[in-house]
């Protein structure tokens, strides 16, 4: 039971790789470059809000039209910026990149259950992204439906509707074959001793969102094959009968319906924002657990809390449709699911926050992104009450309010757990540590400005600016009052921007800096650092596969030797 | 090394991996399904009429269809019983039978596809014809998909047989699955469309 240290040729070491580590770090690296393209036409679009209708600097050159962004372009960059933050950003780096490479790791297994379709699922994920770009360079540009791609307005929207479509399908085909190899990895292969009680808390997360994911996409795949029928076929499905366009009365058949494609489509995109917010939660927790050096509080009521929650987000769906006019009965339903989901983010909150009392903290970087992402997260899951609120949601609907919200969930919240889990697990990754001082520089400068973009929003929308205006509320006197908020937002994110070089800069300098040699820095007591060396072997990752005798957050244990007690230490 | 559990089961799961595999597999082909299930319904009740679906269709081909699916699920189960009985010959015989009846099925299909297309009934006429082909379609994708995965287990893939019988048993069991749950599929396709 050692590892086998068989030649592989280039091609199927780091290309088509069935190691679940490489294809963590295929995951990993690909989304971030996304993440970072994402945020670079968000960057675009904020100009274009604050100084409308002036040239773009830079990329000015590559619109044409004198450097200006027409509103067709905002509109695509606007869908674009959301469908590949999530679809190509924060998804595969928190569920295929954090997913592959530790979760095998933390129960002792020494790979994942199919590795082959591991590695077609990350090629899918690949394909599918080209796909989705590619729309930029199709007549009439990239999809410009808002990434929710409401039909009627999608379907008769140009051709980059339908290659976001297509790559949509290569996605949803991914996360299909990734979720089922999670899935089999947690029920089959966790190690000896190792029950269900016994996983750490992030693999616990992973499990539930791949059980989100599994079950949750089909309904979207579903819909994109209506729509794309729609478009190409000539069907109606989502064309309710006498649709006229410019003028002119469409020919189709009619008699669908806008709203069937909304309850697919949601029915998928609520499971998803779990699916954006669950993997974070596990990161923190590992986090969190290991720098308060006392075992997590709560653990049981942590993982009931997290089951839940998978159960619960399939039936909250419709409070994205309040104003569809579906009815005050189903609003009433969907108000009342969505207040009860709220209570397990609660729970789980409340034992992070309770785990830190009384603990002697370290304050490192990893540390410092999960304290962030607790009351930045806070903030995100309480404004968003007032949207599951019927009667309030009337108000705040379609207003910046929104875009506010869920980016505090998903910016300060996911993405802070994410960079928190890349410093945490860097030194497993490569062997080596990464810079504290660049680190905090980092943390602190992106947290100062991810409020400076995303508080003045609520303000914005508390006045009533429309989300989806390309000249950010010029052309109306109620936003008259907020509209300097704009400017402010604008140079928020470019400064959040620079700010990411500080991340960059770290990364490669660690890169090459040389190997420290200690497999457990932070003294953790998961399996992914007590059993195995760093970087991690290849194939089979552990020199003896190890068996588990205790939970997963065993620190400061009385009567220890040290303050922290591996799982795979003998009773 | 190898992954554990492959072929043999694990002692407190009673699975091998492939077969939850499947059975994950399957259950997120019912929520697809599924979806497009409720779609059906979803436009259905909201449609102001709603063609009897016997008067455009073809019940008697369908029906036709029906047994050619229901006996080809059969003999998929007796090509994995003799396998489980070691007698190669008819498990190759019964899988035979089984690609014959599936593209029994897609031979019908064709001819049922194409008389809609003379009558210019397209998926543009009206909803009703627009999720019949829509659901069909996508089913007789999985029928293809199933074809040729038979295919592969009857010709070229039954070099395992010789290899390591035990998992290639467990092949045919897992490919069985699938192709019941495309049979399942069809079964609720026939009422909703023809019947209904």
């Amino acid at each position: 039971m050692s590892t086998d240290y068989h030649k592989e040729s280039f091609f199927t070491k780091y290309i088509w790789s069935t190691d679940h580590k490489i294809i963590g770090l295929q995951y990993g690296i690909t989304a971030l470059l996304w993440l970072l393209f994402g945020f670079i036409l968000m960057m675009i679009m904020r100009y274009q809000l604050a100084y409308p209708e002036s040239p773009i600097p830079i990329v000015g050159a590559l619109l044409g039209d004198g450097g200006l962004l027409p509103p067709e372009m905002y509109n695509s960059l606007g869908a674009m910026h959301g469908t590949i933050m999530i679809f190509l950003g924060v998804v595969p780096l928190a569920f295929g990149a954090f997913g592959n490479y530790f979760l095998p790791l933390q129960i002792g297994a020494i790979d994942m259950a199919f590795p082959k379709l591991n590695a077609t699922s990350y090629w899918m994920y690949f394909v599918g992204s080209v796909v989705m770009v590619t729309g930029f360079f199709v007549p009439g540009g990239a999809a410009n439906s808002g990434w929710t791609s409401y039909p009627p307005l999608s379907n008769i929207a140009t051709t980059g509707q339908t290659v976001w479509l297509c790559g949509m399908v290569f996605l949803i085909t991914s996360s299909l074959l990734g979720s089922i190899n999670i899935l089999a990895t947690v029920i089959q292969l966790r190690t000896e001793g190792m029950n269900w009680m016994r996983l750490p808390i992030f693999v616990w997360v992973q499990f539930i969102t791949a059980f989100l994911l599994l079950l949750a996409f089909p309904p979207l795949e579903a819909a994109s094959v209506l729509q794309l029928m729609d478009r190409l076929a000539g069907t109606s499905f989502f064309m309710p009968s006498g649709l006229v366009v410019s003028g002119v009365a469409l020919s189709n058949a009619g008699g669908g319906s806008p709203l069937l494609w909304q309850h697919l489509f949601w029915f998928l995109a609520h499971p998803e924002v779990y699916v954006l917010i669950l993997p974070a939660f596990g990161i923190v927790v590992e986090v969190i657990a290991n720098n308060t050096r006392k075992p997590i509080w709560g653990y049981k009521s942590i993982v009931y809390a997290v089951v839940f929650l998978g159960f619960m987000s399939f039936i909250v769906w419709a409070h994205h449709m309040f104003i569809t006019g579906m009815g005050t009965s189903m609003s009433s339903f969907f108000q009342t699911t969505t207040m009860i989901i709220s209570i397990p983010s609660v729970v789980i909150l409340t034992a992070l926050f309770m785990s830190l009392w009384g603990a002697s903290i370290r304050y490192n970087t990893p540390m410092l992104f999960a304290l962030g992402f607790l009351p930045m997260f806070g903030i995100g899951g309480l404004t968003g009450l007032p949207l599951g609120l019927a009667a309030a949601d009337i108000y705040l609907h379609d207003t910046y309010y929104v875009i506010g919200h869920f980016h505090y969930v998903v910016a300060p919240g996911t993405i802070f757990a994410l960079f928190a889990g890349i410093y945490y697990w860097f030194p497993k990754m490569t062997g080596k540590r990464m810079n504290e001082t660049l680190g905090k520089l980092h943390f602190f400068f992106s947290l100062i400005f991810m409020n400076g973009v995303f508080l003045p929003m609520m303000a914005q929308g508390l006045a009533g600016v429309s989300r989806r205006l390309w000249d950010g509320g010029e052309m109306y006197a109620h936003a008259a009052g907020v509209l300097y908020l704009n400017e402010v937002m604008s140079i928020s994110a470019w400064l959040l921007g620079m700010t990411q070089i500080f991340f960059i800069v770290n990364m490669i300098i660690s890169l090459m800096s040389k190997k420290t040699g200690e497999s457990n820095p932070w003294g953790a007591t998961t399996l992914d650092w007590s059993a195995t060396t760093s970087p991690p072997l290849g194939h089979g990752n552990f020199e003896v596969v190890p068996t588990v005798y205790r939970g997963p957050y065993e620190y400061s244990v009385p009567g220890a030797d040290k303050d922290f007690t591996p799982q795979n230490e003998k009773v | 090394m190898d992954i554990p559990f492959t072929v043999k089961e694990r002692p407190d799961t009673g699975l091998y991996n492939g077969k939850l595999g499947i059975w994950l597999f399957l259950a997120s082909e019912v929520m697809l399904f599924g979806g497009l299930f409720s779609a059906y319904v979803f436009l259905r009740t909201g449609a102001e009429s709603w063609p009897v679906g016997s008067d455009i269709l073809n019940v008697p081909m369908a029906t036709l269809n029906t047994m050619f699916l229901i006996t080809s699920s059969v003999t998929m189960v007796m090509s994995w019983a003799s396998l489980k009985l070691n007698d190669f010959g008819k498990f190759k015989m019964y899988l035979g039978f089984t690609i014959l009846l599936a593209f029994g099925f897609l031979v019908v299909k064709y001819f049922e596809y194409t008389a809609k297309f003379e009558h210019h009934l397209y998926p543009s006429t009206n909803n009703f014809l627009g999720i019949y082909f829509t659901m069909t379609g996508l089913h007789v994708l999985h029928v293809v998909g199933g074809i040729i995965v038979i295919f592969y287990f009857l010709v070229p893939g039954n070099k395992m047989w010789q290899s390591d019988p035990d998992r290639f048993v467990n092949r045919i069991e897992i490919v069985g699955l699938y192709w019941h749950f495309v049979d399942l599929v069809w079964i609720f396709l026939f009422p909703v469309f023809y019947l209904l």
